[in-house]
């Protein structure tokens, strides 16, 4: 019996992410909830600018291209023309937090039924590790040699409490991706995500605590302690809108 | 008995699902090299393995199938 293999919604292009990113896992545990909830017929997945510029050619459901951070107005877009299509899109901290910033909040403020995946490494993977909005005080990158200083740089942007201030949005969730039992965690809230556009419930983000060991200047492993180290307490895990629990109360 | 298979030419050795192997069965063969040029994982004692599948669960290429 095959306990754990590779799920269907992902093709067979080899991942171009450096070793031990953990786009990869995220890539995986999407195309589980996919493939979980027999969507991959009507599934459109909006690729963004970024390390997962390419996430067109490794999802086996039609995918489209965005303007660097566009993607949930495109999203907004083709789940209005075509309510019965399962619309997500796949987007870094560079891409949402960023330049997407407009897009993200309006899109989460008029309740748009899509899903969003945010990958938060809280740097700029894809064009050499420059400072993100989402990068910590301290943290030492290509544009900040000498750590972010936030007199200089402001503080950093943190999407699910900014979003949760919102009526809006119907769930977000920060989740992170550095353990065994996290992954799991992130999965559940990943298939959740997909649930309720299923069920019309509205937007749901789901934050991805996730590595760069390339840019952080680390080994892989050395990386996922960061995380626990570092990002954690600063980013913490949970859920910041569930507005189905707060019905049931 | 659980059994792994690697699609070891798409290994970029990054040794996480080493640190995942409750079992401490996975290491990196770091005498041999793939086709992308990495070291990649390779299993020690197959018949240890209990089939918990965290190797495949922390791995970010999705190369290892487990089978129980």
């Amino acid at each position: 019996m095959i306990v754990f293999e590779k799920p269907k919604s992902l093709t067979d292009a080899p991942l171009h992410y450096c070793p031990g990113c953990t786009h990869g896992i995220v890539h995986r545990l999407v195309a589980q909830a996919i493939d979980e909830l027999g969507i991959e017929g009507r599934t459109i997945g909006i690729a963004p600018v970024g390390c997962s510029v390419m996430a067109y050619d490794y999802f086996a459901c039609d995918m489209v291209e965005a303007s660097h951070g566009r993607a949930p107005a495109v999203a907004t877009g083709i789940k209005r023309a075509d309510p019965s299509k399962i619309v997500f899109t796949y987007q870094g901290d560079g891409d949402l937090a960023s330049i997407g910033t407009a897009e993200t909040v309006h899109s989460a403020t008029r309740n748009e039924n899509i899903t969003v995946i945010f990958i938060n490494n809280a740097i700029y993977g894809m064009t050499g590790g420059q400072m993100a909005p989402t990068s910590l005080p301290g943290q030492v990158t290509q544009t900040s040699p000498y750590g972010r200083d936030p007199k200089l740089c402001g503080y950093p942007v943190k999407v699910c409490e900014m979003l949760a201030q919102l009526e809006g949005p119907e769930y977000l969730e920060r989740v992170a991706v550095n353990n065994v039992k996290n992954i799991k965690k992130a999965q559940a809230a990943i298939k959740k995500a997909f649930e309720n556009q299923i069920n019309n419930k509205g937007f749901s983000l789901v934050e991805v605590i996730s590595s760069c060991p390339t840019n952080w200047g680390m080994t892989p492993q050395e990386a996922l302690k960061w995380i626990d180290d570092n990002m954690i307490p600063y980013y913490p895990l949970g859920v910041y809108k569930d507005r189905s629990n707060e019905e049931e109360k | 008995m659980a059994k792994l298979t690697f699609k070891t030419d798409l290994c970029k050795g990054c040794g996480l699902c080493v640190d995942a192997c409750p079992k401490h069965l996975l290491v990196i063969a770091k005498d041999k090299i793939n086709q992308k040029g990495h070291s990649p994982v390779e299993i020690t004692d197959q018949s240890q393995c209990i089939g918990c599948a965290f190797c495949a669960t922390m791995c970010p290429d999705c190369i290892i199938t487990v089978e129980r």
